[in-house]
C-alpha cells in the first residue's frame, strides 16, 4: 500500500463518517455544517480522481453556495411556528429505504461496469483540436453537449421562476429581504470590501482559463456569485427588485445567447448547435461569457428568496 | 544546490504539519469556544503560511510562486474574520445567559 492509497482510503473514510454524521444530527444547522463540509471533502475526492473542473464545481457549489442557501433556509424555517411532533417512524424507514435503493442501485451500476469500463474521453481528445479548445470538459459542455448545456441553464432560470412564484401578489416585482443581519458585524463589512474585487477578478479568471485548463463559465460564475452574496450580507447592496428588467436580461442573457448561437448554425456551419469551422473557440466564449452572468445572476437570486415585503424601506 | 532547496521545502512543510496537527488537538482538547478560536487560528494561518513557504521553491514559475502566496493572503482575510465573526456571536451569547 502506498501513500497515495492510505490517503485515499483515509478521505473515503472520512466523507463517509462526516455523511453519516450530517444524518444524525439533531440540530438543522449542525446537518448543514455537516453537509457543507461533506462537500468541500468531496471536492478533494474529485481532485483524487483527476477530475479538476468537478472538484473546483463540487467546491463553488456543493460546498460554497448550496451551503448558504442551506444556512439562509434554515434560519427561515427556525423563526417559524414549529410542529409539535417531526415525522412518524414510518416515514423516515420509508425515506431510509428509498436512499438505500437509489445508493445500492448507483453501487450496483458501477460495479457491474464492463473491465475496461466504456469511455468516450480518446473520442472527445482526437477532435480537441476542432473546438480550438484546450480543455476537454469545456468541449464537452459547450461543443459536444451543447444543447444539454443550454437546457441546463434553462433549468436554472426555472428554478428562479419557481423561488419567485412562491411570492405573495402584493409584494410581486419589489425586492427579496435582505440576507443578513440588519446591523451586520463590521468584520463581515470589511470582507465584503477586501473580498469582492479580488474575487471579480478570480471568477473571470476561472471563467477564461476554462478554455484550456480546469475552470469554466459555471466555477467562475458561481464565485461572481458568492462575491455578490458577501456584499449583500454585508449590507453594501440590496437585492435587486424582481421586477428589474436589467435582473432579467442578465438572468435569461446565457441561455439566450447559446440559444440564438445554436439556431443560427443550420446558417452558418451546417447543422443546429454546430460552429462554422476555424471561429468554434471566439464563439463558445462568447457564448460562456453571457452564461458567467446568468450563473451569477442566478444563485444569488435563489439564495435570496421570494420578495415577501422585507427588502422594501 | 536542489538538495538543500529540498531540505527547506522538508522542514518548513514539516514546522507547517506541526502547526496544524497542534491546532487540532487543541481544537479537541481545549476546554471553552474561545480558546479553541484562538488555537485554530493562530495555527492555521502560521500552519498554511509555513507550508506556502515550503511550496515556494518547488513551485514552477514565479507566477505559480505568487498564486500560493496570494492563496495564502486570501486564507488569511477570510479565517481572520471568519474568526472575528464567531468570537462576536460567541459574546453575544454569553452576554444573553
Amino acid at each position: 500500500m502506498t501513500v497515495f492509497d492510505a490517503l485515499d482510503l483515509a478521505i473515503a473514510a472520512l466523507v463517509l463518517g462526516v455523511a453519516a454524521w450530517t444524518i444524525a444530527a439533531r440540530e438543522m444547522f449542525s446537518a448543514v455544517v455537516g453537509y457543507v463540509a461533506y462537500g468541500l471533502l468531496l471536492a478533494i475526492v474529485w481532485v483524487r480522481l483527476y477530475a479538476p473542473d468537478v472538484a473546483l464545481t463540487e467546491a463553488a457549489i456543493g460546498g460554497g453556495v448550496t451551503g448558504v442557501l442551506l444556512v439562509v433556509a434554515s434560519k427561515r424555517l427556525g423563526r417559524l411556528p414549529q410542529p409539535e411532533a417531526g415525522p412518524g417512524l414510518g416515514l423516515k424507514l420509508a425515506a431510509a429505504g428509498l436512499a438505500a435503493l437509489v445508493a445500492g442501485l448507483i453501487a450496483a451500476a458501477l460495479l457491474y461496469l464492463p473491465d475496461p469500463a466504456p469511455s468516450l474521453a480518446p473520442e472527445a481528445d482526437r477532435h480537441l483540436a476542432q473546438t480550438g479548445l484546450g480543455n476537454a470538459v469545456t468541449a464537452v459542455l459547450i461543443a459536444y453537449r451543447s444543447f444539454d448545456t443550454m437546457l441546463e441553464k434553462v433549468v436554472l432560470v426555472l428554478a428562479v421562476v419557481g423561488v419567485w412564484s412562491v411570492a405573495p401578489d402584493r409584494f410581486w416585482g419589489g425586492r427579496p429581504a435582505p440576507l443578513g443581519p440588519a446591523s451586520p458585524d463590521p468584520a463581515l463589512v470589511f470582507l465584503a470590501r477586501v473580498l469582492a474585487p479580488v474575487g471579480l477578478v478570480i471568477g473571470v479568471q476561472i471563467f477564461w482559463v476554462g478554455a484550456d485548463e480546469p475552470g469554466g463559465a459555471f466555477q467562475g460564475g458561481a464565485i461572481l456569485a458568492a462575491m455578490a452574496m458577501i456584499v449583500m450580507m454585508a449590507r453594501l447592496m440590496r437585492p435587486p427588485r424582481i421586477g428589474s428588467r436589467r435582473l432579467r436580461l442578465a438572468l435569461i442573457a446565457g441561455p439566450a445567447v447559446f440559444l440564438v448561437v445554436g439556431l443560427a448554425g443550420p446558417l452558418i456551419a451546417g447543422s443546429f448547435f454546430a460552429y462554422p469551422a476555424g471561429f468554434a473557440k471566439p464563439l463558445i466564449l462568447f457564448i460562456e461569457a453571457f452564461m458567467v452572468l446568468s450563473i451569477a445572476a442566478t444563485l444569488p437570486l435563489l439564495v435570496a428568496g421570494p420578495p415577501n415585503g422585507e427588502g422594501e424601506p | 544546490m536542489s538538495a538543500a532547496l529540498d531540505v527547506f521545502s522538508l522542514l518548513a512543510i514539516g514546522a507547517g504539519v506541526f502547526f496544524f496537527v497542534a491546532g487540532t488537538v487543541a481544537l479537541v482538547r481545549f476546554p471553552d469556544s474561545l480558546s479553541r478560536l484562538h488555537a485554530l487560528t493562530k495555527a492555521d494561518n502560521l500552519g498554511l503560511g509555513l507550508v506556502v513557504i515550503g511550496l515556494l521553491p518547488r513551485a514552477g514559475s514565479p507566477l505559480a510562486a505568487l498564486k500560493l502566496v496570494v492563496l495564502w493572503a486570501l486564507v488569511q482575510v477570510s479565517s481572520a474574520t471568519v474568526a472575528q465573526l464567531i468570537g462576536g456571536a460567541l459574546r453575544r451569547r454569553d452576554a444573553e445567559t
